[in-house]
């Protein structure tokens, strides 16, 4: 394992503060427990596609949004 | 698709970015009573086309899933919309997240201007609208009557308009008809939704016979003693003045006319010297 794999980072999840050892949002995802193809994500107002989650790192203070359909008017 | 009933004799259909469309009523899914209460709604306005959002989803609780399935069963085709968002950046990435979860390159686009009156920011939406269209996006902005803003939209690339008959959820009806037949007029061509404020069926039917293309509404039958019955009530209403536009409305005077043939009228000449 990497030294960094220990280090926890803060972050923010759906506007709750959020500590994680993810390095990546797909690892995050997987660490919180979302099935990875029933949401969508962004991260500090972006969008980021499924497929460019396991490239996208997390740093500190990084705001995520994890969403998934809802009924809407 | 729905279960549709066929169209009235002689009604057209509705095309929306080359897509025919079988019905000219579009449902949201939001307030209602149960999910079972929902879809059978949906089945009885014969609505060819819901809203949907997105939502943060809380972990391991799968709700978005389940809602997605009940939606899926419908055959019905979705238009995420971009809810609550007040920033052209925050619509933009939702609807880009939303085309990913619903696999729709539909988007009713919102950017709400102002807290009380939920009426659209006319400068952000014309901002969003064209990024999205750039990015691929079909866009049917939920727009105010104005005019300007209508022309500025479709520069953006906007093939549909979607007017506000009366704030979200308000249930007032068509709150500036006279703008709204403007906008009617001076569009011929273009398929204008009337989206938001309609409370009672007459309100759409009167939308309709002033010619314009569909009607977009939730809270009036979500919320409804009966919403499946009152979702038929609409669609009813919606068919009807639908045909009337079509069948051409007689001219509204001022001064009456009789119906009845005055010729040979009995007693005709009697008390008249």
């Amino acid at each position: 394992m990497p030294l960094d794999a220990r280090k926890r980072l803060n972050v923010r999840v759906n506007g709750d503060p959020a500590e994680t050892e993810a390095r990546t949002l797909a690892e995050l995802i997987a660490s919180l427990g979302y099935s990875e193809g029933a949401v969508a994500t962004a991260v500090n107002g972006d969008f980021v596609a499924r497929g460019e989650r396991g490239k996208r790192r997390l740093a500190p203070g990084d705001a995520v949004e994890i969403v998934a359909p809802r009924q809407g008017g | 698709m729905n279960a549709i009933e066929p169209l009235p004799a002689g009604t057209k259909p509705l095309t929306l970015y080359g897509v025919t469309v079988a019905s000219r009523l579009l449902l949201g899914t939001a307030r209602y009573p149960s999910p079972q209460v929902l879809s059978n709604a949906v089945k009885a306005s014969r609505a060819a086309i819901v809203t949907v959002s997105v939502r943060r989803e809380q972990a391991r609780a799968n709700a978005g899933t389940r809602f997605f399935e009940l939606i899926k069963a419908l055959g019905v085709r979705v238009m995420p919309n971009t809810a609550g968002c007040r920033t052209p950046r925050e619509a933009i990435t939702t609807a880009q997240m939303a085309r990913e979860l619903f696999g729709a390159d539909w988007v009713k686009l919102e950017v709400i201007g102002n807290d009380d009156t939920l009426q659209p920011d006319l400068f952000g939406l014309v901002e969003a609208a064209a990024a999205l269209v750039k990015d691929g996006f079909k866009v049917f902005p939920y727009t105010t009557e104005d005019l300007v803003a209508a022309e500025r939209l479709m520069a953006a690339g906007c093939e549909v308009l979607m007017p506000w008959g009366a704030p979200i959820g308000t249930g007032r009806g068509l709150a500036n008809p006279y703008a709204l037949r403007s906008l009617r007029q001076y569009f011929p061509g273009v398929p204008l939704i009337i989206d938001a404020g309609v409370g009672a069926p007459s309100h759409a039917a009167l939308a309709m016979e002033m010619g314009f293309d569909a009607v977009l509404l939730n809270t009036a039958v979500a919320t409804a003693a009966d919403p499946v019955r009152m979702a038929r009530a609409f669609a009813d209403a919606i068919a009807a003045g639908r045909t009337a536009y079509e069948a051409g409305l007689m001219e509204v005077r001022d001064m009456a006319a009789p119906s009845t043939p005055v010729a040979d009228t009995p007693f005709f000449d009697l008390d008249r010297s």
